[in-house]
């Protein structure tokens, strides 16, 4: 994370804003001269000085991951202007939501063997336990309750509370892939930051 | 009086856009469809991270059906911005990977053990030709193929 404008070259942003890069730029870390369609985006959708807003506002070793969050954003609403990232967590929802389904349906199957109800011919029916399916909300996510943003959002089931009145904007398309380039944010991406 | 009375119909009309920078409001303004002024909160919350242009130019980017949808998703991101500064709503991609990853797992642990259960039912059910015993033509019981006696097989 060598600052390029140790160097003499400038960062993408100043290379960007075609201004000198000056020793300090808050942007050098973060923004590379080799990755300009990062701050190109950030940029188109956010603008440097907000930006720059939000960083100083940050303490600096959770900038890096601030930054990349943000290329993430930004490169979500240049590919969907509408939905942005948004699109992305209504799909993802939905996932979680079918999943939730099947497993609720194969833990009743389950419990039907525990109980005797499909005799399975196995000596010892107590020791088989249904899947716990994760917790029904994000507690361990304690400041994302999606519901909570809006004081309440719909939908109750499903591993957490549904993001509030949403449209579902991948009815009939989805290009967008969450865990694929700008940052590798996703799951079970590594990226840059440790989220 | 006509004066004072225009000046209040113009203040009131104005969208939360216009009021925040304290300017008229046109008849034809991009942003009073989407942010009425009396939700000022709306705005101050999505200016905060896009800016007013920004904002503007992507509203004038895409058709006139679509933008209330789209102010809708910049207020969301916003908001999910102001609760975690660093990560945003990408934060809840992450935690929604995850969950989906955990759930694929769990899920395909109850199925397998489904199937195992499945193939030890099927295998426990005594089929019918083995229901009774065999009786030979010498008088002899046949038990099948755990008969001891059985010795066909030799």
């Amino acid at each position: 994370m060598a600052s390029s404008s140790s160097y003499n070259s400038p960062c993408a942003a100043c290379k960007f804003l075609r201004r000198k890069c000056m020793p300090g730029c808050i942007f050098a870390p973060y923004f590379p001269p080799e990755e300009p369609q990062k701050f190109a985006n950030v940029h188109k959708i956010f603008g440097a000085s907000n930006v720059t807003k939000l960083l100083n506002d940050i303490l600096p070793h959770q900038r890096e991951d601030a930054v990349n969050s943000l290329a993430y954003e930004a490169e979500a609403r240049v590919r969907d202007p509408v939905y942005g990232c948004v699109g992305a967590i209504t799909f993802l929802q939905r996932q979680v939501d079918r999943l939730q389904k099947e497993l609720d349906a194969a833990n009743a199957d389950l419990i039907r063997y525990a109980c005797n109800e499909i005799p399975s011919g196995l000596p010892h029916m107590s020791s088989i336990q249904p899947i716990t399916p994760p917790q029904r909300s994000i507690d361990h996510y304690p400041n994302r309750r999606i519901g909570d943003i809006d004081g309440g959002g719909g939908g109750g089931g499903g591993f957490y509370q549904s993001p509030p009145s949403f449209p579902y904007p991948y009815a009939n398309h989805h290009q967008w892939n969450p865990s694929g380039s700008g940052g590798n944010l996703g799951g079970g991406g590594g990226g840059q930051g440790n989220m | 009086m006509n004066r004072f009375h225009k000046l209040d119909k113009m203040t009131s009309t104005r969208c939360a856009v216009c009021k925040y920078f304290r300017r008229r409001c046109p008849p034809d303004c991009i942003f009073a469809p989407y942010f009425p002024n009396n939700d000022p909160q709306k705005f101050t919350c999505v200016h905060r991270f896009y800016g007013a242009s920004n904002i503007g130019k992507m509203l004038e980017e895409m058709s006139v059906h679509l933008r209330a949808d789209a102010v809708d998703s910049l207020y969301y991101e916003a908001k999910c911005r102001i609760q975690d500064p660093v990560y945003g709503c990408v934060g809840i991609i992450s935690s929604l990977h995850q969950q989906i990853q955990i759930a694929q797992s769990q899920l395909a642990k109850a199925q397998a053990e489904l199937s195992f259960l499945d193939a030890n039912l099927a295998a426990a059910e005594p089929t019918p030709s083995h229901s009774e015993p065999l009786v030979q033509p010498n008088g002899a019981v046949d038990h099948g193929l755990d008969d001891p006696l059985n010795t066909w097989f030799y």
